[in-house]
């Protein structure tokens, strides 16, 4: 394969070219055909709409194949001096080209605009003048701040509690099950089900959200003791301060399960020697669990808090399909999308990018190197 | 004081959902009435919102607006069940195209990063060239970038080719958003593949590439599976990039983006917005559920996407 002759190579490049035109003319015709309007008239809308998903698949996966194919096949046909020295840049360039037009130079085209978007004479922190003395910003700023402090601590806190005590019953993996559920559903549709639970209905109608049902019913008793002097029901979406808690409690809805598994797995892996020597030294379970387990399982509850962090920092589903971002919940990714979209202004909408990427950084750094030290994917 | 009669060893765990160590082994305490409690408690907090809309997806229009989902659990017979609701959901909007827009959306954008990760893993892993170790380092470095980061310019460069509401465009997006953490997992596998079973390859007369396809590709199942529930999860359930980079026009919208224009429109027909959250959450539900064993292995390892 490697000695090639002059007479051999000469058909293997015509035939790798061939390869190439074909792939690439493929592609081309099938994306054509994909968004030409008059492609698929006639049809019933229910099987057009199969037809190009169909289709639109198949170039997807396909397409990202032969790409890689036909690459190969020229390289083959070369040189094998020269097949050898670009063979590693096939496998490893088109990586690194995706990323350099997705993250590399929009991250560095985010922080010139930032600093360069800015009205004539201004200078160049004009942007950044503008976000911190503006109260809309300053009240984003806090908001995030209330939930970086708030949602990580509680997630993490009910993760390790759970999955502390759900070692030691017997339904585990089932009760594990249920916890972990929310894993798999999105943001919007978690937005969804807990608008459902926090549904407001005015005093004396029949309460559907299952909160205010509760919170009606215990009122109830409240006053009948004398404790309070009415009940009223609550709208915790729009109701100042309390919606911003009851948004940061979908957030750890969603993140508990992802605590729960990761803490339960380190607990699991805590040498049974350990907690056999102190409960024969007369330790209780508790005694155990805070003075043994805690203390082995510091990394991974550091990755857990720091990975929720990240998570809590750029929230922006939650808050956009519940509240819009209205009664005071904004946070610095709601504003974001609005100064991109409602505002067109660019300027501010890269500064903000720009003020999340710096909260992030450090809690990023603080877990790669801390999953580095485990050895956990790397 | 506990009395210890028989000091096994717990088996290491492979996934939190295997339980390998016998239970209530001798010396153990018991769990407490208190434990249970907090257990099922827990357990209800984080089951019942989500059954109480699967139930009330059941119930219709009438029942949904004036009653709590709890009194047709309370009462099943006196309830008036229905599929109605999803009937409705399914054949009037724009729910059903979504469904089939998310699948074009996120098949690809699950296939294209994956194997454009595998082949750059196998390539800093097994092969040697010029700036290996920056190149591999600025890829995993990227991870720390939000993705926010790149919303501007990229749209700015998006409308100028007009890939803008474009399926090509949002493949792209994801696996570049995607590719770092892929690269990240795929290579701490492939790297660590036996180096014999490449020598013997060689030998034999394979190409990196068929090695690659032949070898390497099939050895990493695993690997592969975990990144690739990974990646669908996050693309089946995002709403940001789909909202930047593809739109809200009823050709191209995912299931995220027509669920939060119905929570928009018709936020209080609680009957249909319940059965249009469910007909988003199912596929994921199940894929979570087939691949749980997977999804938490990469879960592990996946922790650190920006």
């Amino acid at each position: 394969m490697q000695a090639m002759t002059s007479e051999q190579m000469g058909p293997k490049i015509i035939r790798s070219l061939l390869v190439v035109v074909i792939t690439f003319a493929a592609l081309w015709f099938g994306l054509g055909f994909l968004s030409d309007p008059v492609a698929f008239q006639g049809m019933p809308p229910t099987v057009s709409k199969l037809i190009q998903a169909a289709i639109a698949i198949i170039l997807g996966v396909a397409g990202i194949w032969a790409l890689f194919y036909a690459g190969n096949s020229i390289i083959e046909a070369l040189p094998a001096r020269a097949t050898d020295l670009l063979r590693p840049y096939l496998f490893v360039l088109p990586a690194i080209a995706v990323v350099g037009l997705y993250l590399i130079y929009p991250t560095v085209g985010t922080v010139v605009t930032s600093f360069t978007d800015v009205p004539e004479g201004e200078g160049f922190f004009y942007n950044y003048e503008q976000a911190f003395t503006s109260p809309e910003v300053i009240l984003n700023l806090r908001n995030n701040l209330i939930w970086l402090i708030i949602a990580p601590a509680i997630a993490v806190v009910i993760g390790l509690i759970f999955a502390g005590m759900v070692d030691r019953i017997r339904l585990e993996s089932l009760a594990k099950s249920f916890v972990f559920m929310p894993l798999a559903i999105s943001f919007v549709g978690a937005a969804v089900i807990w608008k459902f639970v926090y549904a407001w209905k005015p005093e004396g109608q029949e309460q559907i959200g299952i909160l205010n049902a509760i919170w009606v019913w215990i009122g109830g008793f409240l006053v009948d003791w004398g404790i309070l002097a009415e009940v009223e029901p609550i709208a915790w979406l729009q109701a100042i301060p309390i919606n911003t808690f009851a948004l940061i409690a979908i957030m750890v809805w969603l993140q508990v399960g992802f605590a729960m598994v990761v803490l339960s797995a380190a607990i699991k892996g805590v040498p049974s020697e350990l907690t056999e020597a102190a409960r024969i030294d007369g330790a209780s379970e508790r005694q155990i669990f805070f003075r043994i387990t805690i203390p082995s399982i510091k990394g991974s509850l550091l990755v857990v808090y720091t990975t929720i962090a990240i998570a809590v920092l750029k929230v922006f589903d939650i808050i956009f399909v519940t509240t819009g971002g209205n009664f005071d919940t904004s946070v610095v990714a709601v504003r974001m999308y609005q100064e991109m979209f409602r505002f067109r202004n660019f300027g501010q909408a890269t500064t903000m990018a720009v003020i999340l990427l710096v909260a992030v950084i450090p809690i990023m750094v603080v877990n790669i190197r801390n999953l580095r030290r485990q050895g956990i994917g790397a | 004081m506990t009395v210890v009669a028989d000091t096994e060893t717990a088996a290491q765990v492979e996934t939190p959902f295997k339980k390998p160590r016998k239970r209530r082994k001798d010396g153990t305490e018991r769990a407490g009435w208190l434990v249970r409690l907090t257990v099922l408690l827990i357990v209800l907090m984080w089951t019942l919102p989500t059954m109480g809309l699967l139930i009330n997806s059941f119930r219709d229009s009438v029942d949904s607006s004036s009653t709590g989902w709890w009194t047709s659990v309370l009462n099943p017979f006196a309830t008036e069940w229905t599929m109605g609701n999803y009937a409705t959901v399914l054949t009037t909007g724009g729910l059903f195209d979504a469904l089939i827009n998310s699948l074009i959306v996120t098949i690809p954008a699950t296939v294209i990063p994956i194997t454009l990760a595998a082949f750059a893993a196998y390539g800093f892993a097994w092969l040697r060239f010029r700036g290996r170790g920056l190149l591999f380092g600025v890829l995993v470095g990227l991870l720390v970038v939000p993705l926010q980061l790149s919303l501007v310019p990229l749209l700015q460069v998006y409308q100028g080719t007009g890939l803008t509401g474009s399926f090509v465009g949002i493949w792209l997006a994801h696996t570049g958003f995607g590719l770092p953490l892929a690269v990240f997992i795929l290579y701490g596998f492939i790297s660590q593949l036996p180096k014999d079973l490449f020598e013997s390859a060689f030998i034999d007369g394979a190409s990196p590439f068929t090695a690659f396809t032949k070898l390497v590709l099939p050895l990493s199942v695993p690997a592969l599976a975990s990144f690739a529930i990974f990646q669908f999860l996050w693309v089946w359930n995002d709403f940001l990039v789909a909202l930047v980079f593809l739109g809200t026009s009823s050709d191209v919208a995912v299931l995220t983006i027509e669920l939060a224009s119905i929570v928009g429109s018709r936020g209080e027909a609680y009957h249909l917005l319940t059965a249009a959250a469910f007909v988003s959450m199912v596929i994921p539900l199940v894929v979570f559920l087939a691949l749980q064993r997977y999804f938490v292995r990469g879960l592990l390892a996946g922790s650190v996407k920006g």
